[in-house]
């Protein structure tokens, strides 16, 4: 009878591998096939150009391996499938990256600091300037994301905290169409629906954005710490690629700017328009510098601190320093025994000294 | 001749049967959370059974500490604030229009086409306009509940009223009775049980609406929970937020069972016989 048990747990835990729920985690080991997943957003957009002009399949072929991009259409859900396992690289920023993937014990580490937002996310409010007039009002934005955190980082400049507003959670998609309520009268968000407001409604005033805060919002690829310990060839053909379309980019490549705000659904005119408010490292040696610098930590700190406060650490996380994360240079925060985020300037180095 | 479609289960195989899938899904559910934890102890997506513990006891007794309530009763609370309150609405609304429109010629030919029309229009489809004219507070979330089920009772009421024999309706009015009275006296308490059926059958999509109204814009319900818990992949809260939603939805579906034939015993005498 206990065979017989011990048979029928085996063959359900066949299936549920089977089934996709087993993590592909589970298997990592030296394999020649790969799926990053991706979102629409100014500064991951030369990820698509790279992926649809063969950039990523002539980097890939020359470490030997296949890599596909897929574009998922919600932010969320594609950096759930990669904690879930079914990706081995994903977009995202450094914050979802601690909330999400390190709070759920899946080690990460974040091989391209692409760009920083530097104004691509605000505090809109109606008919009102200061920020200071946000007292007691609703704010509707997507609670838990970076837009939350600007607002808080946005309340301490004037002497208040998040019990001063009402935080209303508003899906990031129905926020254009959402403003045009009247009961709407504050709103953080990002761009592309920042500057659709903006353009479209003289009552919306920028009072705060990212570019007070330059550094804290920073989106990267981030690829799971096992996965690339056993595969180092993936970040190399990533790095690669990626460095090569920054390249054109840096130049004003004008085909390559045209597909990429066409394939973000705006214009060439309003595509730069949002590159002007990303922080973009065009050239490796600076992603390097930025990956390298103090300011890092300090940042990670207080993102961590944020998440903790909000509870989205993961449960039985006592403090902001439950989760451990690793910098360039060896420098840590946090509990060394418990490091699931690690930032890395390997392959942005090497990418750096031409050696990629 | 001994068939198998002719053999029926003793009460305790019938209970032991029904219980058998929950017992295997649960079981299912044991084994793949065991894999996926012995690989990774803080893995989200199929927690153990302690988390859930853990989860239930912060959500539904300890007071939060942004704010000092307890967040499960606030949750549940308010989503049966609005899905009772749209309900309710829907149903008053369908008994209002379904009767006229199966009753009086007149009605129908005016109104009928329109409503059927309406009710194919789907509401979640045209939610940017409903922001702009309901505003996002409190009263858009009953109004999309409000807009998704009213047309359905009200097509379903039309159709019960029209199916009213033709000779009820003709043998009330050689006894003198007027469109009025035909109205309170025959129609009504024949369509009125068929309106707790009607309310009955919606129920689901009734909380299908109230789920997406609370995902789009919300402080607080049990749908706006689960949407913001999703962000970090808190299955521990996601899942028991499911049982209790389900649960909630099969009590309702029981007690207007109940109500219906407690309160209208014609309706379930003349279901006995046919």
């Amino acid at each position: 009878m206990k065979s017989l048990f011990k048979s029928t747990s085996k063959l359900l835990v066949a299936t549920s591998l089977v089934m996709g729920l087993g993590a592909s985690s589970l298997m990592a080991d030296v394999k020649d096939k790969f799926q990053v997943s991706w979102t629409i957003y100014v500064g991951w957009m030369p990820w698509d150009y790279a992926q649809e002009k063969g950039i990523i399949d002539k980097w890939a072929k020359k470490y030997g391996i296949e890599i596909e991009m897929v574009q998922v259409n919600d932010y969320i859900e594609s950096i759930n499938q990669y904690t879930a396992g079914k990706f081995d690289g994903c977009l995202m920023t450094n914050m979802d990256a601690l909330t999400i993937p390190a709070a759920g014990g899946v080690d990460s580490t974040a091989v391209i600091m692409g760009d920083f937002s530097n104004g691509n996310d605000g505090i809109l409010l109606k008919d009102k300037k200061d920020l200071a007039d946000i007292k007691g009002q609703k704010v509707n934005l997507v609670e838990l994301s970076v837009s939350h955190y600007l607002l808080a980082r946005a309340l301490e400049t004037v002497s208040m905290s998040e019990k001063d507003v009402t935080v209303v959670n508003t899906s990031d998609a129905d926020m254009v169409s959402a403003y045009g309520s009247d009961e709407i009268t504050a709103m953080t968000t990002w761009n592309p629906q920042l500057s659709e407001i903006m353009t479209n409604n003289k009552s919306a005033n920028l009072v705060y954005d990212s570019s007070k805060i330059p550094g804290e919002i920073i989106d990267m690829l981030v690829i799971n710490t096992e996965t690339l310990k056993d595969n180092p060839k993936l970040a190399k053909a990533l790095t690669g690629a990626w460095f090569e379309v920054m390249a054109l980019m840096k130049k004003g490549d004008k085909e390559a700017l045209e597909f990429m705000a066409k394939a973000s659904g705006t214009d060439l005119k309003g595509y730069k328009s949002q590159l002007d408010s990303t922080m973009m490292f065009y050239d490796p040696a600076e992603a390097v510098k930025f990956a390298d610098s103090a300011d890092l930590p300090k940042t990670m700190k207080k993102v961590s601190e944020f998440s903790f406060d909000h509870g989205i650490l993961g449960e039985g996380a006592p403090n902001a320093e439950f989760i451990g994360m690793a910098f360039p240079n060896g420098k840590t925060f946090g509990d060394t025994k418990n490091i699931k985020l690690r930032f890395i300037d390997t392959y942005v180095k090497m990418a750096a000294e031409g050696k990629l | 001749m001994k068939r198998f479609m002719n053999l029926r289960p003793s009460k305790a195989t019938a209970l032991f049967l029904g219980l058998l899938p929950f017992f295997i899904l649960v079981l299912f559910y044991l084994v793949a959370s065991d894999a996926r934890l012995a690989e990774n102890p803080n893995d989200k997506l199929l927690p153990s059974v302690s988390s859930f513990v853990e989860a239930a006891d912060r959500m539904a007794f300890t007071p939060s500490k942004r704010t000092g309530e307890i967040l499960f009763v606030e949750d549940t609370v308010s989503s049966l604030e609005r899905l009772g309150l749209g309900v309710l609405i829907s149903a008053v609304l369908a008994l209002l229009m379904g009767i006229p429109l199966g009753l009086i010629p007149f009605v129908r030919a005016g109104l009928s086409p329109f409503v059927a029309a309406f009710s194919m229009v789907p509401p979640m489809a045209v939610l940017p306009i409903l922001f702009i004219v309901i505003g996002m507070g409190e009263m858009a979330k009953v109004a999309l509940i409000v807009i998704g089920v009213t047309p359905l009772i009200v097509r379903d009421l039309q159709q019960r009223v029209s199916e009213i024999p033709a000779e009820q309706l003709i043998k009330a009015q050689t006894l003198g009775a007027s469109t009025w009275t035909i109205v309170v006296r025959v129609v009504l308490p024949q369509v009125l049980p068929r309106l707790f059926d009607a309310v009955r059958l919606t129920l689901g999509t009734a909380w299908i609406f109230l789920i997406s109204a609370e995902a789009i814009a919300a402080t607080e319900g049990l749908g706006y929970r689960i949407f913001l818990v999703r962000r970090y992949m808190s299955m521990d809260v996601i899942l028991p937020y499911v049982a209790w939603i389900t649960f909630l939805a099969f009590l309702f579906d029981y007690l207007l069972k109940k109500f219906t034939y407690k309160v209208f015993p014609w309706y379930d005498a003349g279901k006995e016989r046919s």
